[in-house]
């Protein structure tokens, strides 16, 4: 299935602003960031574990168990820091 | 239903603003206002000017649903939130947050209360521009801290 993928602050600036992902049916948003870990440079280092890294699904805030589908909006940027 | 949430570039006014909030409804006794505003340093650094970035979309959504909570939790009449994006310069206005209800008590904390979630909880970005260069804004765990105050656990910046 293939995921939409968005990327926001310094990991847009890092990994532009968005791209696309082929992933196995009922995967979830932990083994999408960790497939484009599995990308090489310069994925590897902008999701790194153990960087702050947050996870929106279909534009709502999400754990990296969520599931995801066919057509989901998945995006990945730093904590958040408005107000 | 007058608009509730703006993301936008244009700097707004608070009376302005405050009176459309008020306006036609007889009940309102109490407003309460809160406006952040980019401050001149942070984290021992001068700042001369600040970029502010959203995920379109999400955010409008995301801030809708802070305001039907706090409707949920306090008797407010209703509530307002402007955020700006773009690029922005020391002293410039970033947010507001209004809120009108009956009495005092209600606006006071409803205000707190979508501020702290607003810190936590939408996707707002701050880049600042400093001496040694431009850098993203750290989350602060204070912020996930004061949320925890209402309840809600966030695990924004921890």
């Amino acid at each position: 299935m293939l995921i939409r993928l968005r990327f926001f602050a310094s990991l847009r600036e890092a990994l532009g602003p968005e791209a696309s992902l082929e992933l196995p049916e009922g995967a979830s948003v932990a083994q999408a960031r960790d497939a484009l870990i599995a990308r090489g440079e310069p994925f590897a280092a902008a999701l790194a574990r153990g960087r702050a890294v947050r996870a929106a699904l279909n534009q709502a805030l999400c754990d990296e168990g969520a599931a995801l589908k066919a057509g989901d909006e998945l995006a990945f940027f730093p904590p958040v820091t408005g107000g | 239903m007058a608009q509730r949430v703006s993301i936008q570039t244009a700097d707004f006014d608070l009376g302005a603003e405050v009176a459309a909030l008020r306006a036609g409804d007889g009940g309102v006794g109490a407003v309460c206002s809160f406006i952040g505003t980019v401050r001149d340093r942070s984290d021992g650094s001068a700042v001369s000017a600040m970029e502010l970035e959203h995920y379109p979309g999400m955010t409008e959504a995301a801030i809708e649903a802070m305001i039907d909570e706090a409707h949920r939790r306090f008797d407010i009449r209703a509530a307002r939130v402007i955020h700006r994006v773009g690029p922005l310069n020391v002293g410039d206005q970033i947010v507001l947050v209004a809120v009108s209800s009956a009495h005092r008590g209600e606006s006071f904390q409803a205000c707190e209360f979508l501020m702290d979630y607003l810190k936590t909880q939408a996707p707002f970005w701050k880049k600042e521009t400093t001496p040694e260069g431009a850098r993203w804004v750290d989350a602060r765990v204070a912020d996930d801290a004061a949320l925890a105050r209402w309840g809600i656990q966030a695990r924004n910046a921890g």
